[in-house]
């Protein structure tokens, strides 16, 4: 534990003594912050439009579903680009800089450095999420909204997190190159998410499998407001495999050859 | 302290290390002495469990490198080619970072990294970002970081690799220092420096150890001769055909030398061949100016071990 906690303050330390943590927060916060914005205007001039409509008209139109569940979905899309640029330096760079050889002589597991680089990261990602949920509260001042479906859309986008940053860690993993890892995540984040589009045209059987792959289709239950515990395990057990995956290739290059 | 058993090392198909055993008892310092790429770095990397052995092992402290490698982790300080260092830490904050993954306890933590920091002329940099360090300081950042957790066994690569010649002298003296209570292996491709510093050395080249011996055992066994520098007073020619007669000396020349001309005798090593010398030159009715024993320089050592299959 206290070897985990030691890997931990490092790449916190080096996640907020360097600008990276500052700039990814701010790109983030600024795409969802823009896209909030445009659909909460877009919410107002739905119900300036709607003010003198029938009251059934009316009671369709819902804050939730205009704005909550769009801010959710995009975030969906830019944690996709901003993940892997944090994710990408966490074995590249220890791997060029020769701190690899460092953590690998200390009597500390490569499982201990794995979970201190992880829970790091997912610290991060945690803290920026909850600046951007802070959009949520200021809107709660001027509009009702349900807050059942924020609930369980937040609790999908931080299951999602992990399921992302352990996909970056496996191909941080894999390389020395920073560029290359942040490429090879996002390739490998894309792929998770169009591989439901592909379910399209295929017949039963991969119709359901290539579904259930997909990463995104579980986060859009947990939008519209459905907690279910397949959604969780599978977002969870998607982290575990990733990291198992990861744990292994590190392992790997210390057996016999 | 060390016992290393039969360890080959396999890139692929290429063999770096191949079928190495010695051992190096506690206390000693020892230098692996190698042209480039003759596998020292790989002979390291496997010591510190950083890289698998292909085959064969090493015990280090009596926990098996490849069965208890965090017992043995525990145990050494490592110093790669390349100090491991982290640009952007402050040297404490990252030897305090080194220090906890070594497993040094909270409790006396900070008082142990004073100390180290003291000790390897740190003390006025503990608040400075290592990137910003000379090469020379960064080489003690990373001696500093070797030794935290006052490890048993000392693993360095080239420690003295890119410093000016006084950091040179500064870096011996702290090995020195340190070998007193520790094991310590070095490797370099200077040959003064394990002359200096080492009290033993293993020579290796293409993978395979070639020599392992005292700096001055090894001179006198490269070919089993000493050698003597004689000046004598009179006819050169009849002191050389004179010291010939003696039994068992391999070769006697001459040589011209700051235009003096001086005899060379090349004699075993089974005896101390001096007062025999001496008596034979003045025996022979000359005067003994001078005489010193010559050792080969570790140069032509390491140089006759080296290129031995070629040379023969
Ligand atoms: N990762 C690797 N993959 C393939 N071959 C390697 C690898 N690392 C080293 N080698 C090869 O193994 C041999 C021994 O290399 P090593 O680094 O141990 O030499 P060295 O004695 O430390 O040399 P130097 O004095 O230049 O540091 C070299 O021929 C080198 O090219
Ligand atoms: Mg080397």
């Amino acid at each position: 534990m206290g070897n985990i906690l030691a890997i931990f303050g490092k790449e916190m330390r080096s996640y907020f003594g360097s600008p990276v943590a500052y700039v990814m927060a701010g790109v983030f916060l600024l795409f969802t912050g823009f896209v909030f914005r445009n659909q909460v205007l877009e919410f107002h001039d739905m119900s300036v439009f709607l003010q003198f409509a029938e009251y059934e008209q009316k009671s369709r139109l819902n804050v939730n579903e205009v704005v909550v569940e769009s801010f959710f979905e995009f975030q969906t899309f830019v944690w996709m680009i901003v993940i892997p640029m944090l994710t990408m330096r966490l074995y590249a760079e220890e791997k060029r800089g020769g701190t690899y050889e460092l953590l690998m002589t200390s009597p500390i597991t490569s499982g201990q450095i794995l979970m201190g680089k992880f829970l790091a990261c997912y610290v991060l990602y945690v803290l920026i999420e909850v600046f951007a949920l802070g959009y949520l509260g200021i809107l709660s001042m001027y509009a009702r909204i349900d807050w059942g479906p924020v609930f369980s859309g937040a609790l999908g986008v931080l299951l999602q997190g992990g399921a992302f940053i352990s996909v970056g860690i496996l191909a941080s993993s894999l390389t020395e190159n920073q560029i290359i890892a942040a490429v090879l995540s996002f390739f490998m984040l894309i792929l998770l998410w169009i591989i439901d589009w592909a379910a399209r045209f295929a017949d039963d059987v991969l119709f359901v499998v290539l579904k259930f792959l997909s990463l995104v289709e579980h986060t859009r239950d947990m939008i519209e407001g459905v907690v279910d515990t397949h959604d969780i395990v599978f977002f969870m057990s998607a982290t575990v495999f990733f990291l198992f995956v990861t744990h292994h290739v590190l392992e790997s290059r210390r057996w016999r050859a | 302290m060390i016992e290393v058993d039969h360890l080959t090392k396999q890139y692929g198909s290429f063999t770096a290390v191949d079928d190495i055993s010695f051992e190096v008892g506690k206390g000693e310092i020892v230098g692996f002495l190698g042209p480039n790429g003759a596998g020292k770095t790989t002979t390291m990397r496997v010591l510190t469990c950083f890289l698998p052995a292909s085959e064969g092992t090493a015990r280090i402290a009596g926990f098996d490198i490849f069965d208890e490698p965090l017992e043995v982790k525990k145990r050494i300080g490592y110093l790669p080619e390349s100090p491991p260092l982290y640009r952007d830490m402050h040297v404490q904050t990252y030897l305090d970072f080194v220090a906890s993954i070594k497993g040094v306890p909270k409790t006396g933590r900070t008082d142990r990294i004073v100390e180290v920091m003291g000790q390897c002329g740190l003390s006025d940099r503990a608040g400075q970002l290592i990137g910003q360090l000379s090469k020379g300081y960064r080489q003690r950042v990373g001696l500093a970081q070797a030794i935290v957790h006052k490890p048993d066994v000392i693993i360095m690569d080239e420690p003295t690799s890119g410093l000016d010649p006084n950091q040179i002298i500064e870096m011996r003296g702290l090995i020195r220092e340190l070998a007193k209570e520790r094991t310590v292996i070095l490797s370099t491709h200077i040959l003064p420096e394990v002359e200096m510093t080492c009290d033993r050395v293993i020579i290796i080249n293409n993978g395979k150890i070639e020599a392992v011996d005292t700096p001055e055992n090894l001179t006198a066994n490269v070919r089993g001769t000493a050698r003597f520098a004689v000046r004598v007073s009179g006819d050169v020619s009849k002191a050389v055909s004179g010291l010939a007669t003696l039994p068992d000396i391999a070769d006697v020349s001459s040589e011209i030398r700051d235009g003096e001309t001086v005899v060379l005798v090349d004699c075993p090593t089974d005896r101390d061949w001096g007062p025999i010398l001496s008596a034979k030159v003045v025996e022979l009715g000359m005067g003994l100016l001078e005489m010193r024993r010559e050792d080969l320089s570790l140069e032509e050592i390491f140089h006759a071990l080296t290129t031995r299959e070629e040379g023969v």
